[in-house]
């Protein structure tokens, strides 16, 4: 498959092929990436909003610290995923280590920090300039959230996409708690580092091609989304 | 208008919670269904393509599906430490031993071996081609301060090149050797990429795309000798482990059959892995 | 809705103010002050800037605590609404500002609709209903903001700055809409400086100056003898300092 035609050639093979292989590993990709993301979105987005409401001693510290989570590396958040459910651990009861189940979790971990962060700054901006309104309106701040989240929602989608973003592109964290197993456990990230290894660079990259297309196609998506969204409320 | 948005955001968030439900019935899926073991291996047994070869035909006849987490040695000891694994197939006999010792494993077995290779630049800066011993290829490298490319991670080909050095009387170290603390296809990318020595399992390197300047100068030696061995671990410290079945694959590995299999696979017309059950 | 016309009588509850402070930073900046307002009465509150006239507003809404004293409605608090000088409309469409509205105040899900619709029709933007608030002019989303306090028919409608953002049409509607509220029984209490504003809505002035109440009174009194100096100085339009 990895002819000396280069990388492009093996992608577009890759793709017009439609080997079952491929296909399997980009479906398990996709559905990893974003359950992960839609977990960390749903409790992600209220999460930010109640940090962006309530003030409570602390609170800059926590904030400080969600800030510094972003940049946790993925091999770090896999390593202590890997302990929780390793039977070891205090999860290995479970049996999830080496399942998309344990993938997923592993990037909960990783895109939660993003999305509650970046949420929490969208929805503070937009807080400030509604909360005498709402107030006003007699509105808790709690019945607030909800509001302020459907208000911000062109900014939080691009937070979402950055968190999915985060998501499909690290190999650290699936590598350590999913095992790179064949047909199981294998995502895109993790056969571009197996292909690596062996040597057929074109292989690897073709595969990087491709998964950098599926994040364009997403993000594709939802800028047209945000667009036309955007030029009908101003 | 929102109306619509509102119904697509909510669809969004029913697919996600449907696919969350979906990978976590994926990953039970099998535990209920059909049979399977993890088989913790390293990386040099995976890359070669040894396992695309062997397991379907252990597959086809027991009906049990083996998944391999391929890694490196040292990283494959502490996952059946840990009783993430339910078989293990490593290459440090040194290690495996220790491993029986301590108590995790319960049994251990010869299955097959291959051998490590010198490769180098085109050129030998070095000379090792015509070294009688592999300790004298070392000498010559380490007198040239040839720049040399340590795995240095520990796993079991890099405890083989260690003990290596160690018999040739060399303490190596400062510019020239450079531990890389990768794999072996990484370890050899980066050679290929600073013209660097490098030792490697015949089996990675024969199966290496990227090699460019590099080429084997140096092989055959007794020392060079790289066993690979299967352990079953304790039922006794890991009762949740699927003992039966690692057995089972234990056991197929040292039959005949399994022999077969390993004496047959090859790479571009080449045998890598050289049988040898008792 | 043309019931209470003429609104003499009413049972929104009296205001009450006692020794109301607001300091921010160790800096007082309004207080402490005393005031009484009853009835459904037209009150301007006036002074240059900076004289406190929003801190009052928004002491009084509630949407500041006092630092010191107590706001008190005797008996019960009313319903209220607020408008403020750069409206805030949420990112929706005109209709649907104002079936949240709505919704928060737990108007039934079938009703809000016609309701809403009523709404703008009153308030003249019945054509913009489907277009985004936030791209309405700036006398739309004032006309818009209005209509939403319509809808929550208010006893006590508290207006700060409402007009001084826009041109002359656009303030006619504000007083237009200002007058409506007030025949329908609503006490308003409305910040403004300008005087001639004033003079066409007042039935009372409280005259606020350097975060003190100078003066409270009946408009007429207050713009044809002023007690203070300050007003005074106000009134001839020169500058109080």
């Amino acid at each position: 498959m990895a002819s000396d035609a280069g990388a492009f050639a093996t992608a577009l093979d890759l793709i017009l092929g439609l080997d079952p292989d491929l296909l399997g590993i980009v479906a398990l990709s996709l559905r990893v990436s974003l359950t992960a993301v839609a977990i960390a979105t749903l409790v992600g987005l209220p999460l930010g909003a109640a940090l962006a409401l309530w003030r409570f001693p602390g609170h800059g510290a926590v904030v400080v610290a969600l800030n510094a989570l972003m940049g946790l590396p993925p091999v770090v958040a896999g390593l202590c995923v890997y302990l929780l459910l390793s039977r070891a651990g205090p999860l290995g009861e479970l049996g999830l280590l080496f399942t998309p189940t344990a993938m997923v979790v592993a990037q909960v971990v990783l895109v939660l920090p993003i999305i509650a962060a970046l949420a929490r700054q969208q929805v503070e901006e937009l807080h400030h300039e509604y909360r005498e309104q709402l107030t006003s309106l007699g509105l808790s701040r709690l019945r607030m959230i909800p509001t302020l989240l459907w208000d911000a929602r062109l900014g939080l989608v691009t937070v979402v996409l950055a968190g999915f973003g985060r998501a499909s592109a690290e190999v650290g964290a699936v590598m350590i708690v999913g095992g790179n197993i064949d047909g199981v456990t294998r995502v895109m990230t993790t056969a571009i580092v197996l292909e690596t290894s062996k040597g057929d660079l074109p292989l690897a990259l073709g595969l990087g091609i491709v998964l950098l297309g599926l994040v364009a196609l997403v993000n594709a998506g939802a800028y047209l989304v945000g667009e036309t969204s955007r030029r009908r409320l101003g | 208008m929102h109306h619509k948005t509102r119904i697509a955001l909510t669809a969004i968030g029913i697919l996600g919670l449907s696919m969350a439900a979906q990978a976590h019935a994926q990953g039970s899926e099998s535990e209920d269904g059909e049979k399977y073991i993890t088989l913790a291996s390293t990386t040099s047994t995976e890359n070669s393509g040894l396992f695309d070869a062997i397991i379907p035909q252990f597959t086809d006849k027991t009906g049990i599906e083996v998944r391999v987490v391929a890694v490196g040695t040292g990283q494959a000891f502490e996952i059946a430490r840990r009783g993430d694994a339910d078989s293990l197939l490593v290459h440090d006999t040194a290690g495996e031993e220790r491993f029986v010792e301590e108590g995790y494993g319960t049994e251990r077995a010869n299955v097959m071996y291959n051998d490590f290779v010198i490769i180098g630049p085109g050129g030998d800066p070095a000379g090792i081609a015509d070294a009688e011993t592999v300790a004298e290829a070392l000498q010559l490298i380490a007198e040239a301060e040839a720049p040399f490319a340590s795995r240095g991670d520990d796993s079991g080909t890099n405890r083989a090149e260690l003990r290596l050095w160690e018999a040739a009387g060399v303490e190596p170290g400062g510019e020239w050797y450079r531990e890389l603390g990768s794999g072996m296809g990484p370890t050899l990318n980066t050679a290929a990429g600073m013209d660097a020595y490098v030792m490697s399992d015949r089996a990675t390197w024969v199966a290496f795309e990227n090699p460019q300047n590099l080429e084997l100068l140096f092989e055959g030696d007794e020392a060079l000798f790289n066993q690979y061995g299967s352990l079953l671990i304790s039922e006794e410290r890991h009762p949740h482990l699927k003992h039966d079945l690692a057995e089972q694959w234990h056991q197929w590995l040292l039959s005949a059959e399994g022999q077969q299999a390993i004496g047959d696979f090859t790479v571009n017309g080449q045998q890598l892995f050289f049988p040898n059950a008792e | 809705m043309n019931d209470m016309a003429t609104p003499t009588l009413t049972g929104t509850p009296p205001l009450e103010l006692q020794g109301v402070t607001f300091t921010h930073r160790g800096q007082r900046l309004l207080g402490p002050l005393d005031l009484r307002l009853t009835g459904c009465r037209r009150t301007l509150v006036m002074g240059p800037n900076g004289a406190g006239k929003s801190l009052l507003m928004r002491l009084a809404h509630g949407l500041l605590a006092p630092s010191a004293g107590r706001v008190d409605w005797q008996g019960r608090t009313p319903r209220q609404a607020m408008v403020f000088q750069r409206p805030v409309l949420l990112k929706r469409s005109a209709l649907a500002n104002l079936t949240y509205a709505l919704a928060v105040n737990g108007t039934p899900r079938p009703e809000r609709r016609t309701r809403a619709r009523e709404a703008l029709e009153r308030f003249g933007l019945a054509a913009l209903e489907k277009r985004p608030a936030r791209v309405l002019s700036g006398g739309e989303q004032q006309r818009l903001a209005l209509a939403r306090a319509w809808l929550l028919d208010p006893e006590v409608l508290f207006l700060d700055e409402p007009t001084s953002a826009l041109d002359p049409a656009a303030i006619q509607a504000v007083e237009d809409a200002v007058q409506e509220f007030h025949r329908r029984g609503t006490r308003i209490l409305m910040s403004s400086h300008d005087l001639h504003q004033a003079r066409r809505l007042a039935d009372e002035v409280l005259f606020l100056n350097a975060g003190r109440l100078i003066e409270h009174g009946d408009a007429a009194t207050f713009f044809t003898a002023p007690a203070s100096r300050e007003a005074r100085a106000f009134i001839r339009g020169e500058l109080v300092l």
